[in-house]
This record gives C-alpha cells, structure tokens and sequence, in this order.
C-alpha cells in the first residue's frame, strides 16, 4: 500500500502549494534561478546564499524551500540559454550544452536548440520528481536503520567524493575541506562544553554562524571573483530564426525524433548521479554529451561538433534531472551532494527542521509540498521560458560593475539584519576576501562549505560511535555497512585518477591527464 | 586629414556615418571608422559585428572615401578611447551620433558625446537621427 500513500501524501502537497501565496514563492524562485541561470558566474548557490540571511524573517519555511527549490532548478534552465546564444555557459551545468547549442544557433537554428533544451529539461524535470517521489520515502526508511557508525562513514564520503571530483588538484581540493572543518571547529564543543578555537574572545563561543560563511565564500567572495574578471568582449546574440505559431513548432518532426531518446538518456544519467556525491550536474551533463556522440556516430551521422541536437538535448535534460537525484540523499539523509545543496541543508538547519529519516514522519507536509513544487514549477519554467527568451536575454545587457556592486551591497545587508552588529558584517568581509584569494589561486569552495556544514555532524557521530563502544575504534570497520561505506570513500579518491590507471592497465596513453569538473553552483 | 566617426550600428551611429561621409566627400579626407564598446555588460548590441561593419565600409566605399576600421573594447571609457584615437591619427574633424537622455541616464551613466564635445581639441560634428516629422 506504500504507492497508495505516496499519492495521497502527494495529493496534499499539491493542495499546499497551490495556496496562492506559496505559488508565489514558486513563482518568484523560478524566475530568479531563470535570471541568475542566464548570467555567467553568477549561480544558484550565490543567490540562494544571498537569500539566506532574508528567510530568518519568514514564519512558515515550505515558502523559503519553494523558492530556493525553484532557483536551484530555475538556473539549470537558464543556463542553456546563454550557452546556445553567446556561447558562454550561464553555468557549470551548461558546459556541454554550449558545444552544438551554439554552434545550432549560428546555423540559425537557435530556436530549435532553444526548445529541445527547455522541453527537454521539462521532461527531465518531471520524470526525475516522479522518481524522487517514489524513491525518497522507502531510501528514508532504509536509513532510519543507519547507526552512528555508519552516518560518520557516509558524511565521510559525502565530503571526500566531492572533494575529489572537484577542482584541478586533489591536494588543494583536501586544504579547502580542512579549512572547512576548522571553521566547523571553532566554538563550544557539543559534548564537553569546552571552548575551540575561540582565541579568548566571547564572540566566537557560539561558532561562526555558518550563514556568515556562506554569504562569505559564495556571495562575496565568487562576486569579486567574477568582478574581478571584467574585461570581455561583448557578444552579439544569435538571432532567432523567424518564429512558427505553436512552441511545439519549433521543433520540425525530424528534431522531435532525435531529441526524445537523448532526453531519455539524459534522464536516466542526470538522476542517479545527482544521488551520489559527485558534485552535482556537471559529471552527467559531459557523460551524457559524450554518449550521445557515440550513439550517434553508430548511426552514422556525423553531425557531432557542427550542431547536433542530440548534444543539447541530452546534456539539457541530464542537468535537469540531477537536481531531482541532489534531493534524494539531501532529503532522506540530511546529505549535500553538491555546493548548492549544501547550501540548501543550511537553510533547513535555519529553520530547525533536520533532514534525514525523520523528516517525513516529522514535516510530512514540507517535503511533499516541496516535491510537488517541483511538478508545479517545472511547468512554470516550460511556459515562460521560451516566449518570454527576448526578456530573459535583457538582463546580459545589465552593466556588470552596476550589477557586482549590488550583490554586496545585498550582501552586507543580509548579514547586517541577521546580527545588527558590524562584527558579523566585517566576519563575512574577511571571509569573503578568503574565499575570493582561494578562486584566485584555483582552490575550490565546495569543499570549504561541506567541511563546515557537515564537519560537526561527522565529529557528532563519531563520538557517538566511540561512546557506544566504549573507545573500540575498531566498529568503523567491523560493522558491514560502515566497512563498506569506507572502502568507497578510500576508493573516491582515486576516481579523477581513472583515465591514466585505465590507461595504465590497457597499456596505451592516456587521452586525458585527470578527470576533472569545474565547481557546482 | 582624416575624419574621425565613432559608430554604433544604430540609427544614431548611421546618422553620423552620413554625415562623416558627405564631410569626407567634401574635404577630400579619408574616414577613421572607430566602434567600440564599454565591455561590461556580456552582450552590447552597439558592439558592431563582421556584417555591420562590413555594410558601414561599403557604404563609405560608395562615396569614394577611404576607410580605416578600428574595434576594440575600451574598458569603460568610450569617450576616451574616441579622443585617443583623434590625439593618435591626424584627426582634423570628429562625428558623433546624439541621441536623447533622460537626466537620471545621465547622472548615472554619464555621457560619452558631452565628454568628446568638451574636451576633443579638434572640432566635433554632432548629428541627430532626423525626425520622421521634419
């Protein structure tokens, strides 16, 4: 009878979020991860970071969860449209799209590019929620049977994995999670009550807020970051071919025949690998591209590096989906897979709600009104994304300087209606210019942030752990699950090692030196 | 002598492409075409692509005036790179396109023809889009 309560718990969502001021913030949230999708380096995890200091003054957290919900997803739409017409990604994410999306739009066929991609994401978007729904409440279950052991063993390798995949150089990637477990560190110990890391100041008892982290890395710190990049050479976008009557028309039958499989595809890969931790959407999307030219190529149509559909359709529809799987353990297991999402976990520690097994006994309503959002807000994004392209691409017109001073001014004050105190402010200042010398010297962020977010829940259940067993180290391996969870985590690190060992094995060179994927945002 | 225009692939920068060749045609100068672009926002439709200044060349050529085409983003200085340009070639005359601004435009954004008119040391040609009604 589990499928029969999935719809009604589903059924009583939706009531939830069809509520007119919830729609809003559906509403809301789409649009701005539409807008902030569109503009290069700035991403989901900056404008929901941005955002986070303003939801304190909310009553009720299903609207907050709405909206950073609908900009996660949002940017993923928005993304490929600045990939397909100026050829610069709008997001990590969009990577791939821009290789045949662009090269479509110069063939004038951006409209084509343009509505494989939205529709495809819809598709991918929807398929993925329904997974989600019916996957995240059995995989709860599961873990309410996770002891302590092996919740350390899996923030683990939450930490690791992403620590791996992301950014140029393993060691760098391992500096940036120990300075986020420092951070982590600082304040009363949970346990003991005594103080860590405070200097002998009162103020940092309580810790460092980790929203002042947050704004501080991804808001001020990417915001100067990207500013600090400036000088480009405007682009013109391509020029949409004349328009057909119907949004279905944009898309001649023969598109529609190859793009459905690559959304398919797309699909099954984004999911799955939103699940694990591997820092988001970027790792599908290059898979997807990938497999698609293959796939192609089969076929014999070499069409691949001058404009296939298949390449947009199929990467489009796999960043799509990985938000739909970045649920799965963020739900079920209070576990971040991605910098966004760990940026999202902060928000639900905001507001005392704890993600994992409880959570859908606990906030029934919240997490099935946010599963329905999804339905409700992909919908949203298919109907506004295409008519409305002329508005979207408006905002690329937005003077940067204008637009970069904003953002920390937005900033600042977020932190400022937090404490009221210039101390949080100038905390977030320090932090910020860290985090800008860290982008600058080609150290990743995710890392920093999960250190922070997940280092204390890790230290938690580790002592835990030893209490149980009365100081026998040896239950992190004597356990099966835990075992296994850290065998993998061991093996994580090899992972952007795999072309050279495949080569090694095979005995030929190795096409690419390491695998590596830029950062989530 | 050359004639400097500062284009814009609008109707004000076409105005002044007019303008600058009847005065080339005139004076026997050949045209210093100059398009640039603040380059602080990612899409700038006055930064003038192959087509439009291509177009912009052959219109001159029609004249039988000569060309050179300069492009380069100026950093957020348009007005001065228009008056780098006159101080670096044997610029006798500079043509502008005018268009109407609001006074908060202005404040905000300042304006690039006020800064040429003021401090170009050689004379400056300012020319509106001709209205449909005159």
């Amino acid at each position: 009878m589990i499928g029969l309560s999935v719809f009604g718990d589903l059924l009583h969502g939706f009531g939830t979020v069809l509520d007119p001021m919830n729609l809003l913030w559906a509403i809301l949230g789409v649009t701005l991860g539409m807008l902030v999708g569109i503009l290069p380096g700035i991403g989901p995890a900056l404008t929901i970071a941005l955002l986070l200091p303003i939801t304190f003054n909310f009553s009720d957290p299903i609207g907050a969860f709405i909206m950073f919900a609908g900009i996660y997803y949002g940017a993923m739409y928005g993304g490929s449209t600045t990939s397909i017409l100026i050829n610069t990604p709008g997001e990590s994410a969009s990577v791939a799209t821009a290789i045949e999306g662009h090269k479509m739009a110069q063939k004038g066929r951006a409209r084509a590019a343009l509505a494989t991609a939205a529709i495809g994401s819809f598709v991918a978007g929807t398929i993925s929620t329904v997974l989600l729904t019916f996957v995240a409440k059995p995989i709860g279950s599961l873990a309410s049977h996770f002891q302590a052991t092996d919740y350390f063993a899996i923030t683990l390798l939450a930490m690791v994995a992403v620590t791996a995949i992301v950014g140029h150089s393993l060691v760098r990637g391992l500096l940036s999670l120990v300075v986020g477990l420092f951070i982590g560190l600082i304040g009363l110990d949970s346990l003991s009550g005594a103080p860590r890391y405070t200097f002998g100041t009162l103020r940092l008892l309580d810790g460092i807020d980790v929203v002042i982290v947050i704004v501080g890395l991804f808001a001020i710190g990417e915001t100067l970051h990207v500013a600090s990049k400036l000088r480009s050479t405007p682009e013109r976008p391509a020029v949409l071919e004349k328009g057909r009557r119907l949004r279905t028309g944009y898309l001649t039958k023969s598109d529609w025949g190859r793009s459905w499989k690559p959304w398919l595809r797309g699909t099954a890969l984004g999911f799955p690998f939103g699940a694990i931790p591997s820092g988001g959407a970027e790792v599908p999307t290059f898979l997807s591209y990938s497999i698609e030219r293959r796939q192609a190529r089969k076929k014999g149509r070499d069409e691949f590096g001058d404009g296939a559909i298949e390449g947009v359709a199929g990467p489009e529809a796999a960043n799509n989906a990985s938000f739909s799987g970045v649920l799965v353990p963020l739900l079920t297991l209070g576990l971040p897979t991605s910098a966004t999402a760990a940026v999202m976990l902060a928000a639900f520690q905001i507001f005392n709600v704890q993600p994992g097994p409880q959570l859908f006994e606990d906030q029934s309503t919240l997490v099935w009104t946010l599963i329905a959002s999804l339905y409700i807000g992909n919908l949203i994004l298919l109907i506004m994304n295409l008519p409305l392209i002329q508005i979207w691409v408006q905002v690329l017109k937005v003077p940067r300087p204008l637009l970069y001073a904003g953002i920390l001014v937005f900033a600042c004050l977020g932190v400022y209606s937090l404490s009221g105190s210039g101390y949080e402010v100038l905390m977030a200042l320090v932090i910020g210019v860290v985090g800008f010398f860290m982008r600058k010297l080609d150290f990743p962020i995710a890392p920093v942030i999960l250190g922070v977010i997940l280092g204390p829940t890790m230290e938690e259940q580790f002592r835990r752990s030893l209490v149980i067993s009365n100081g026998d180290a040896s239950v992190f391996v004597t356990r099966p699950l835990s075992a296994v969870i850290i065998v993998l985590t061991v093996l994580a690190l090899f992972v952007p090692y795999l072309p050279r060992i495949v080569a090694r094995i095979r005995g030929t060179q190795p096409t690419r030196d390491r695998l590596t994927f830029g950062e989530d945002d | 002598m050359k004639i400097l225009v500062g284009y814009v692939p609008t109707p004000e920068g076409e105005a002044a492409l007019t303008a600058a060749a009847a005065e080339a045609e005139l004076r026997g100068a050949s045209i210093l075409l100059l398009n640039t672009s603040r380059g602080d926002a990612y899409i700038d439709a006055r930064y003038a692509n192959a087509d439009e200044l291509a177009a912009a060349e052959a219109k001159l050529r029609e004249h039988g005036v000569e060309v050179t085409i300069q492009q380069a983003v100026s950093e957020g200085d348009v007005a001065g790179a228009l008056l780098k340009a006159a101080a670096a070639e044997d610029v006798g005359l500079i043509v502008l396109g005018l268009r109407r601004r609001s006074p908060v435009g202005k404040l905000i954004l300042g304006s690039t023809a006020q800064r040429v008119l003021l401090e170009s040391p050689v004379p400056v040609l300012a020319v509106k889009v001709p209205s449909p009604h005159d």
